[in-house]
């Protein structure tokens, strides 16, 4: 009698959620837009896959960018998210659904790229293209400017509590000083863990000499008895709580964090650090080609692009962005050092099977070390 | 000694709510933290009303968890009973082996088997987004059967078989039989098959993940999908109305139950 009774209770209160709609009163228009965009594909699908938290929707009164685009061309926008590189390749791979439009890394489009996965974009169809900073355009990744377009860019540095680290530290070592034992994290994967210790040592980010990898490996040991944990976004918590005081992260989210903890400053060590692109991509099997350069254009709206720019507070390659003085991190130190104080920096490169393997199987033991 | 039991009561209720509370309570911050409080504001709840992304995905979760609980319970009921007047031992324990596999298999094997299932299937039928609210819903009855099919079958075994016998004798048809005797009997293992199947389906993220197409977004996903920047405080607020709601329900429940507990003790005491 409870057991039925819940049962039916569960349903008139859920059967309840289904009528509540999101009643939004966010920002859906964009005021002053650059291009020109039809309702020619109106009714259309357009399939978009994107890492999570990675676009502008709408919240604390910024623009909801699927809404505007929506409303704009009529085109309706599935909007999917991964939270990892190989999530979104396996799902891609399979065949499963189609995707038209994908956002991956730099060294996951290389890896697109070799194995002929990417539609060439046509950028003849996106006027706002010239806002792109030259820079990072003709990447390793796409030399022929053929499949790509920039999206979010961004830098890891080290970010660290100044009332516990006193003096302002310059190297990567500081995460092996026994002085901080308990108080240090790193990342919770291989490749961006591996990258700090090669960094530090001198070792090419993308070596395939198994013998830097196992050095690298064993100065990872070294740290686990001085090391707090391992972590993605619990960082965030224990950075600006205090529980830990030495993290390298994302230099965008140190900017987040600040804001809930004055003490923690930010540095990029001397040694280098790790560079990414995240760019927008179109798959070979897309099914609503022309839609998605629709929607490229308009994430290149320097409306678009700005309030993009702010929600992910990474930087952006968006020159139209970079140079509007309204710009919540217009010239910001962190995000866009100056050119003397910018660091060395590597990229990430997709790794051949036999060296994914072995330092993967190196991994497993720094983990149980 | 009492005391200690107390105690250890006290310690184990505090470990399990309070990753709850503090949620509730920093669902109500201004900042976007859960570990330093910034201020009093229901800003959150604002915003999730405004997250139709969000919204969007509870409304698909809770969809998909009761079709998927109620045909997982249909079909597990109807299978229990099959398997129980089975004859031939071997047919039986080979069944229940096969019922057993997507409860042991790793929820990863289960998801990425059933993705490549329905690619070679669609894609012999041609069609070219192969994922989409069918597959996921065929992917969440699969894993939920096992659980109905284990409610209901002790029930079985525990009702008595000639009561069946006895209602025919005494002039019902066997589908008579069944309904109104067998069934009332089961009845709480249906239930529990159900309530199970409902959480399993709201809770499951990897088996969604990979067979869910881009129309039809579930919660898990949402939220998973950001773990590398971290998740947008108002699924704090979401999570704590959830929370508010059970809490509730099991509160009236409860009330309902001693009410009629007593009643009956009353009559029972005349």
């Amino acid at each position: 009698m409870k057991k039925l009774f819940s049962v039916i209770l569960v349903l008139v209160l859920a059967l309840s959620t289904l009528s509540m709609t999101g009643c939004s009163t966010s920002n859906d228009t964009v005021k002053d837009l650059k291009g020109e965009y039809t309702q020619e594909l109106a009714g259309t699908t357009l399939n978009v896959f994107n890492w999570g938290e990675y676009i502008s929707d709408g919240s604390e009164g910024s623009l909801d960018v699927i809404a505007a685009f929506e409303k704009l061309t009529g085109i309706n926008v599935n909007y999917s998210m991964f939270d990892s590189n190989e999530t979104m390749y396996a799902k891609l791979k399979s065949g499963a659904v189609s995707y038209d439009i994908i956002i991956p890394s730099d060294y996951m489009i290389e890896r697109l790229v070799n194995e002929d996965r990417l539609a060439e974009i046509d950028y003849s169809k996106l006027s706002n293209y010239s806002n792109i900073d030259k820079a990072y355009t003709g990447m390793y990744f796409d030399p022929e400017e053929k499949y790509t377009v920039p999206f979010s860019i961004g830098m890891v540095g080290l970010i660290y509590n100044t009332t516990v680290v006193t003096e302002k530290p310059d190297s990567w070592g500081v995460m092996w000083d026994k002085k901080y034992k308990d108080q240090i994290l790193t990342f919770n994967n291989s490749r961006d863990a591996f990258a700090i210790a090669q960094l530090y040592l001198g070792i090419d980010l993308n070596t395939k000499d198994k013998s830097e990898w196992d050095a690298a490996a064993d100065k990872l040991k070294e740290q686990n008895e001085i090391l707090q944990g391992r972590v993605m976004d619990e960082v965030f918590n224990k950075m600006e709580s205090g529980s830990a005081a030495i993290a390298p992260y994302y230099a965008g989210d140190y900017l987040t964090m600040v804001e809930e903890n004055e003490d923690l400053a930010f540095v990029y060590p001397k040694e280098g650090v790790n560079e990414f692109v995240d760019s927008i991509c179109v798959p070979k099997d897309c099914g609503n080609y022309d839609a998605a350069m629709m929607f490229i254009n308009f994430l290149l709206e320097p409306e678009v692009a700005k309030a993009n720019a702010e929600y992910i507070c990474y930087a952006t390659p968006n020159m139209a962005v970079r140079d509007d003085p309204d710009y919540l991190f217009y010239q910001n130190e962190i995000l866009y050092p100056a050119e003397k104080d910018r660091p060395r920096t590597e990229y990430f490169h997709d790794m051949d099977k036999d060296t994914r393997a072995y330092f993967e199987g190196l991994w497993e033991e720094v983990l149980q070390s | 000694m009492k005391h200690v039991g107390r105690v250890l009561t006290g310690v184990v209720m505090a470990f399990l709510y309070a990753p709850l509370a503090v949620m509730v309570i920093f669902s109500f911050n201004s900042g976007r933290s859960t570990s330093v409080m910034q201020g009093f504001s229901f800003k959150w709840y604002a915003e999730l009303l405004n997250d139709s992304a969000t919204i969007e995905s509870v409304k698909n979760t809770l969809i998909l968890a009761i079709v998927s609980a109620i045909i997982a319970t249909l079909l597990g009921t109807i299978a229990a009973v099959g398997i129980f007047h089975m004859r031939s031992k071997f047919l039986r324990s080979s069944v229940m082996a096969v019922t057993n596999i997507p409860m042991m298999n790793p929820d990863i094997v289960t998801g990425v088997s059933m993705m490549l299932l329905f690619v070679f299937v669609l894609g012999l039928m041609g069609a070219q987004n192969k994922l989409n609210f069918w597959t996921l819903l065929i992917a969440h009855i699969t894993f939920n059967l096992p659980y109905v099919i284990l409610n209901v079958l002790p029930k079985l075994h525990q009702t008595d078989k000639h009561l069946a016998e006895a209602a025919e004798d005494l002039g019902c048809t066997p589908i008579q039989s069944f309904f109104k005797v067998v069934l009332p009997s089961i009845s709480s293992g249906i239930l529990t098959g159900f309530i199970m199947s409902f959480t399993l389906s709201l809770d499951d993220f990897v088996i969604s993940y990979f067979t869910s197409g881009p129309e039809f977004q579930t919660l898990p996903i949402v939220i998973y999908s950001a773990v590398k920047k971290s998740v947008k405080p108002d699924k704090y607020a979401l999570s704590s109305i959830i929370f508010l709601v059970v809490l509730i329900l099991l509160i009236i429940i409860n009330i309902a139950q001693s009410k009629s507990d007593d009643r009956t003790q009353k009559e029972v005491s005349h």
